[in-house]
């Protein structure tokens, strides 16, 4: 008897209980479907995380006053501020970091007609809105001569655009911040998201003109200009590490630092926080894969208990097939196909199930899940071991039956 | 009349010697067969009768190749099959055994031509072959008509004559009977006795009924009587009673 043979068998045996077969797979598929759409749902946040931070700016470093090592915030503020002419010497002394823009981060009132909202205004030189890969959707971005006049100009973000202005265009109207005249002269594309606060939210105006004409004195610290940040960010991400060694070194000596002392200064890369959170999003995959494959497990005990429940029931079968002719590796094998089959059908449904519970998800935005051939793999290669596992007990128990005394079962 | 114990012969399609078969349960011993000597040549009808305990069912076991006697040899069609294995017997029950019994013991939910399939799937006939030889077996028993019909779907004498078809399935040269008329009705049973003796005389198949109704044993030409484990007497049946279905008399 071949294995084609066999399989009909199987199939007959299956479809002549529908409901029953029906049932047993339930566990398989909600397991399965729960290993591929959990671990979709695991692979989507993972992306979207991961996207997020590379949309900050790929290769970026930040330097900032103050030692954030456990410190706590409380560090930073006690600790001396950067400087402008820190951000310079950055610039001119490291080579790798010529790519760099100083900032000022301040929450203002912005006012429009009869609009006014709360923004986080960020003055910089012109080069940062390259550095945190925005780009300009209207208008025209800030430029060198804009900040060397201290020019009022700002450039806007969508969403505060669409709260100040509505559906007017905002490029050459008149803003005040703080209580002083911006004329807007762009508009930068949406981000979306973005991490500790919305990118559609800004308003970036030149840093010369933020120190002539809204900070004051706030951000002048023993008669020198401090800036609340500075980025850098190498052309090439292997670059990253070195460069950070060289910034450090140099700031070290800028501070009159000892090898020995500790750092009054923070320098982090958002490769390193990449990988941090990437650590954790494997982690909670991972964790979602061994709930649901805990639950699959749970499905094969069931297959396995009713196959037991079916060779007992169908022990007069069993006796019938022996006495026409079936050998033990027949009957053993036939109820370990019709136990991989159950197994297998269930697992396909629930693979489909998962995927489409993923696509759902998808399609009402919750979250970009993932459907990934691993876990398409992992659900199948398990769903097909349980078959095998849970099945061999009850087909074994089928072969060892003595054909008369199971023809004799009542 | 008893039948005198001839030396081999090869007409004999089953030739058991001293065959016993002993049960044990516990402490104590119970021999089901206490030293058999049965011969039955091929091409017979006859009957097996005894009460319940006297050891038929254990002797039909035996002879079906669905269990190995305690000691004692068993040739079947000339061949010793006493020592064989489990697979090999499986294998002699699917080429030379056909099985009948009282509860008829189909598939449920399966329809008459896959039940008479299903013995010539062990065998390895392959599909066409098959399921032509799955109809001609159920047009011989009368059932050309249903071939498509479940068990639910069929009287108790149709599903009969559908496990008699499966049981001539793979041409086998004996077909045993386990009590083959003790769940139908009298003139049912009748009509499946009537289909037993038509296959014997015209298909010269050997058929073994086994039976405790003196009115089934008396429509067969021999009657084996085992009461205790032992052949109590093996008689020719001088006055066949020949009962047409068509014109049964009334009780």
């Amino acid at each position: 008897m071949n294995l084609f043979e066999n399989i009909r068998v199987a199939i007959r045996a299956l479809l002549s209980n529908k409901l029953r077969a029906l049932l047993t797979m339930l566990g398989i598929i909600i397991g399965s479907g729960a290993v591929v759409a959990l671990m979709s749902f695991g692979n989507g946040a993972t992306a979207a995380i991961t996207d997020q931070i590379e949309g900050i700016g790929s290769n970026l470093i930040t330097l900032l006053p103050g030692r954030f090592e456990g410190g706590g915030p409380d560090a930073a503020a006690n600790a001396d501020p950067l400087l402008f002419d820190d951000y310079t010497a950055v610039k001119e002394n490291v080579p790798l970091a010529r790519r760099t823009a100083p900032s000022i981060e301040m929450f203002q009132t912005i006012v429009y007609s009869k609009e006014t909202v709360n923004a986080a205004v960020i003055a910089s030189t012109p080069e940062y809105l390259d550095i945190r890969n925005f780009e300009i959707d209207l208008g025209r971005g800030l430029s060198a001569s804009d900040n060397s006049t201290g020019a009022r100009v700002a450039v806007i973000g969508p969403g505060l655009a669409t709260e100040l202005f509505g559906g007017l265009n905002p490029v050459g109207r008149e803003i005040k911040i703080n209580g002083v005249f911006f004329e807007v002269v762009g508009v930068t594309v949406e981000k979306g998201g973005g991490f500790g606060g919305s990118d559609d939210e800004n308003v970036f105006i030149p840093i010369e003109t933020g120190y002539r004409r809204l900070f004051g004195s706030t951000m002048v610290f023993n008669g020198k200009r401090t800036v609340s940040n500075v980025l850098i960010s190498p052309l090439d991400a292997d670059d990253v590490d070195q460069t950070m060694v060289e910034v450090e070194r140099l700031m070290r000596r800028r501070r009159g630092l000892k090898l020995s002392d500790d750092l009054d200064f923070t320098l982090f890369s958002q490769n390193a926080f990449l990988d941090a959170f990437s650590a954790i999003t494997a982690t909670l995959t991972a964790f979602l894969g061994v709930i649901a494959g805990i639950s699959l497990l749970v499905g094969g005990i069931g297959v396995m208990n009713i196959m037991l429940v079916s060779v007992t029931e169908r022990t007069r079968e069993i006796g019938l097939r022996k006495a026409v002719g079936a050998r033990r590796a027949t009957i053993l094998t036939q109820f370990l196909i019709e136990t991989m089959m159950l197994s297998l059908i269930g697992g396909a449904i629930g693979v489909a199930f998962g995927w489409g519970v993923s696509a759902l998800v998808r399609r009402f935005d919750l979250l970009d899940a993932q459907v990934t051939m691993g876990s398409v793999i992992l659900a199948f290669s398990v769903v097909a071991l349980v078959g095998i596992v849970f099945g061999i007990y009850p087909a074994f128990r089928a072969s060892r039956l003595s054909p008369i005394e199971a023809l004799r079962y009542e | 009349m008893t039948e005198e114990t001839q030396d081999d012969n090869p007409d004999y399609v089953i030739d058991g010697r001293n065959l016993t078969k002993v049960y044990t349960m516990g402490d104590n011993e119970v021999r089901a067969l206490d030293g058999v000597d049965v011969q039955i040549k091929r091409g017979e009808l006859l009957s097996i009768m005894g009460p319940s305990g006297s050891g038929k069912s254990t002797l039909m076991a035996i002879l079906g190749c669905l269990d190995s006697p305690t000691s004692g040899e068993y040739h079947l069609d000339g061949e010793p099959v006493h020592a064989l294995g489990d697979n090999a017997l499986a294998g002699i029950r699917s080429k030379q055994l056909g099985f009948v019994f009282q509860q008829f013991n189909l598939l449920p939910r399966t329809p008459a031509i896959e039940q008479v399939s299903m013995p010539m799937i062990y065998a390895g006939i392959r599909g066409r072959k098959r399921k032509q030889r799955a109809q001609e077996m159920l047009e011989l028993v009368g059932l050309g008509e249903r071939m498509d019909h479940t068990p639910a779907e069929l009287s108790g004498g149709q599903q009969q004559r559908v496990a008699i078809a499966r049981s001539l399935a793979n041409d086998p040269a004996i077909l045993l009977a386990d009590e083959p008329t003790g769940a139908l009705d009298t003139k049912t049973g009748i009509e499946i006795m009537a289909l037993f003796k038509r296959l014997n005389r015209e298909e010269g198949i050997t058929v073994i009924i086994v039976t405790h109704d003196v009115e089934v044993a008396e429509q067969t030409p021999r009657v084996i009587h085992i009461r205790d484990g032992l052949i109590e007497k093996d008689v020719i049946n001088e006055t066949v009673v020949d009962i047409d279905p068509n014109n049964i008399p009334a009780h």
